[in-house]
C-alpha cells in the first residue's frame, strides 16, 4: 500500500469536518424545536457521536466493511471486530490513506445518520430508549446497508448502483428511518392543531452554517484523496446547495408571499442531501440542476405530512428521504464519465445507471423502513419509547436532563440544595 | 365590569383562549409569570450542583367582562384549565371602575 501524505492529511481534516456536522445537525434541529425541549434535542445528537463511536470501533466498521461473509454481498464478517486487523484495507479498495484513517471517516458517516432520525421523532422519545434504538439500528441497519452501497463487494455496489457520499446509506436511510420512529411513538400533544414554531431561528442558522462547511468534509472527502475529483465534489456541492437554496425561497415567494430565513437554511439543505450521491458523478450542469430540483420539490414535499397525518416534527421525510431519492435518480441522468462513474441517460449511457439507481433506492428505503418500524415497535413494547404526557407538557429539557436551555430571571427563583434532596418529585413539577 | 385574571399551566392556555372565544369572550391579554402556590417547585441540576426551583412557570390571563358574564367566564376558564392535580393555578375577580376604548373613546361596557 502506497501512502500519499496530501491524501492522509485531507482525509484528516475531512473526517474532523465531517464530525462537526452532527453538533451543527443538533443547533440545526435544536433550533427549530420549542424552548422547553432544545436541550433535549441537542443531546439526542450528541450522545449519538458517542455511542456510535464505540459500536463503531466495536463493532460495526467490520460488519459495514469487513471482507465479506460468504461471498453474498450482504454483510461483513468479524474480521475488523474490536479494531483488529484495521491497518488491513477493507477488501475491494485500494488505499493511499492509512486503513485506519479509512476506518475513522467512515465512522463520522455512521454518527450522523441515526442523529438525523431524531428531527422526525421530536419532542418525545425517551433518552434511554433512543440510546438503545439507535445502537441496535446502527447493527442491523446501518451496517448492513452500508457494505451493500459502499463496499465494493456489496451486492448493490457489484450491479453497479452509484452513492458518492451516502444519498443511500446517509440520507434515504436516515429519512424513511425517521418516518418509521414517528409512526411508531405517534404524534405530539396538540400536532398539527397546536402552533409549535421555531424558538430560535438564528441557532438554525448556524446549524445550517455548520452542516454546509462541513459537507464538503462529507462530500469532496469521500474521494478518499486530496485530488481532481475531490475538487469537483467540492464545487459540485456547493453549486447545488446554493440553487437548492434559492429554488427553496423562490417557492416560498410565489406560494405563500415571502421568503423565509428557515426556508433558505431548509433548502440548503435539501441540496447538500441531493448532491451528496452525485457529487463525485456529476458536472456543475447536473449539480445545478440537482440543486434547483431538490428546493422545489423538498420545499413542496414537507407538506405532505399534514396529508398523511404524520407528525415527522422537523420534515427528516421530506428533506433527507426525498432530497437522498432526487439525488440517487437524477444521477442515472447526469451521471458523466468525465467526472466519474459511468455515463447516464444525458450522456449517452442508456436507462441501465437509472435502473440500478432505482433499485438501490427502493431496496434500502423498504429494508430501513421495515426494521426500523420493527425495532421501534419492540422497544415501544418493552422498555417504551415515548415520554409520558406530564414530561410532554413540562417539556424534554427539566423532565428529562433536570436542565433548562435559557436561564433569564434575574433571581433565578431558587436555591442550591446541599446534602440530601428533600423532595421526591425530582425534576419534575407535579 | 369585573377584570377576571387566572393563573394557569402554560399548556393550557390555547385551549383557554379557545373555550372563551366560543363563550363570546374576545380578547384577553397574557403575560408569562413565575410563581408558587402549594405546588412544589422542580430541581434542577450543573455539574451535580442541585438547585429547588420554587417559582414555577406560569400563564396570566386578564380578561374584562360585564358583571352578567363573569360567572360564564370563570367557569370556562375553571373547567379548560383543570387537569385535577396540584398546580391548576387560581381565578380571582375585582371590580373594574371605567374602561376606554382607545381608538374610538367609547368607554364603560361598550368599550370591551
Amino acid at each position: 500500500m502506497h501512502l500519499d501524505t496530501g491524501d492522509t492529511a485531507w482525509i484528516l481534516a475531512s473526517t474532523a469536518l465531517v464530525l462537526l456536522m452532527t453538533p451543527g445537525l443538533a443547533l440545526f434541529y435544536g433550533g427549530m424545536v420549542r424552548a422547553k425541549n432544545v436541550l433535549g434535542m441537542i443531546m439526542q445528537n450528541f450522545v449519538a457521536i458517542a455511542v456510535v463511536s464505540l459500536v463503531w470501533v466495536w463493532v460495526t466498521y467490520s460488519l459495514a466493511f469487513g471482507p465479506d461473509w460468504g461471498g453474498h454481498g450482504i454483510i461483513g464478517t468479524f474480521h475488523f471486530f474490536g479494531m483488529s486487523n484495521v491497518n488491513d484495507a477493507p477488501p475491494g479498495y485500494t488505499l493511499t490513506i492509512p486503513a485506519v484513517l479509512f476506518m475513522a471517516f467512515q465512522m463520522m458517516f455512521a454518527i450522523i445518520t441515526p442523529a438525523l432520525i431524531t428531527g422526525a421523532s421530536a419532542d418525545r422519545l425517551k433518552f434511554g430508549s433512543f440510546i438503545v434504538f439507535i445502537t441496535i439500528w446502527s447493527v442491523v441497519v446501518y451496517a448492513p446497508v452500508a457494505h451493500w452501497v459502499f463496499d465494493p463487494n456489496g451486492w448493490l455496489f457489484k450491479r453497479g448502483a452509484e452513492d458518492f457520499a451516502g444519498g443511500t446509506v446517509v440520507h434515504i436511510n436516515a429519512g424513511v428511518a425517521g418516518l418509521a420512529v414517528a409512526l411508531v411513538v405517534g404524534r405530539r400533544k396538540g400536532w398539527p392543531k397546536k402552533a409549535m414554531p421555531p424558538h430560535n431561528v438564528p441557532m438554525i442558522l448556524l446549524g445550517a452554517g455548520l452542516l454546509w462547511f462541513g459537507w464538503f468534509g462529507f462530500n469532496a472527502g469521500s474521494a478518499l484523496g486530496a485530488n481532481l475529483l475531490a475538487s469537483n465534489a467540492f464545487v459540485n456541492t456547493n453549486t447545488a446547495t446554493a440553487a437548492a437554496l434559492l429554488a427553496w425561497i423562490l417557492t416560498e415567494r410565489i406560494r405563500d408571499g415571502k421568503p423565509t430565513t428557515l426556508g433558505a437554511a431548509s433548502g440548503a439543505v435539501a441540496g447538500l442531501v441531493a448532491i451528496t450521491p452525485a457529487c463525485g458523478y456529476v458536472n456543475v450542469v447536473g449539480a445545478t440542476i440537482i440543486g434547483l430540483a431538490a428546493g422545489v420539490i423538498c420545499c413542496l414535499a414537507v407538506r405532505l405530512k399534514f396529508a398523511l397525518k404524520l407528525d415527522d416534527a422537523l420534515d427528516v421525510g421530506g428533506v433527507h428521504f426525498i432530497g437522498g431519492v432526487l439525488g440517487a435518480l437524477l444521477i442515472g441522468f447526469f451521471g458523466t464519465k468525465a467526472i466519474g462513474g459511468v455515463n447516464g441517460a444525458f450522456h449517452g449511457g442508456g436507462f441501465g445507471l437509472l435502473g440500478e439507481q432505482a433499485l438501490a433506492v427502493v431496496v434500502v428505503a423498504v429494508y430501513s423502513f421495515v426494521v426500523s418500524w420493527l425495532l421501534a415497535m419492540a422497544i415501544k413494547k418493552t422498555i417504551g419509547f415515548r415520554i409520558s404526557d406530564e414530561q410532554e407538557d413540562e417539556g424534554m429539557d427539566l423532565s428529562l436532563h433536570a436542565e433548562t436551555a435559557y436561564e433569564f430571571s434575574p433571581s433565578f427563583g431558587g436555591s442550591q440544595i446541599f446534602g440530601k434532596r428533600e423532595t421526591s418529585e425530582q425534576g419534575s413539577a407535579k | 365590569m369585573k377584570l377576571i385574571v387566572a393563573v394557569i399551566k402554560p399548556f393550557k392556555l390555547d385551549e383557554v383562549k379557545d373555550a372563551l372565544t366560543e363563550a363570546g369572550i374576545h380578547g384577553l391579554t397574557v403575560s408569562e409569570v413565575q410563581g408558587f402556590g402549594r405546588q412544589k417547585g422542580h430541581t434542577e441540576v450543573y455539574r451535580g450542583a442541585e438547585y429547588q426551583v420554587d417559582f414555577i412557570p406560569k400563564v396570566r390571563i386578564e380578561v374584562v367582562v360585564d358583571d352578567d358574564r363573569v360567572a360564564d367566564a370563570t367557569e370556562t376558564i375553571a373547567d379548560t384549565a383543570r387537569t385535577g392535580k396540584i398546580g391548576d393555578g387560581k381565578i380571582w375577580v375585582i371590580p373594574v371602575e371605567e374602561a376606554v376604548r382607545i381608538r374610538t373613546g367609547e368607554r364603560g361596557s361598550d368599550a370591551l
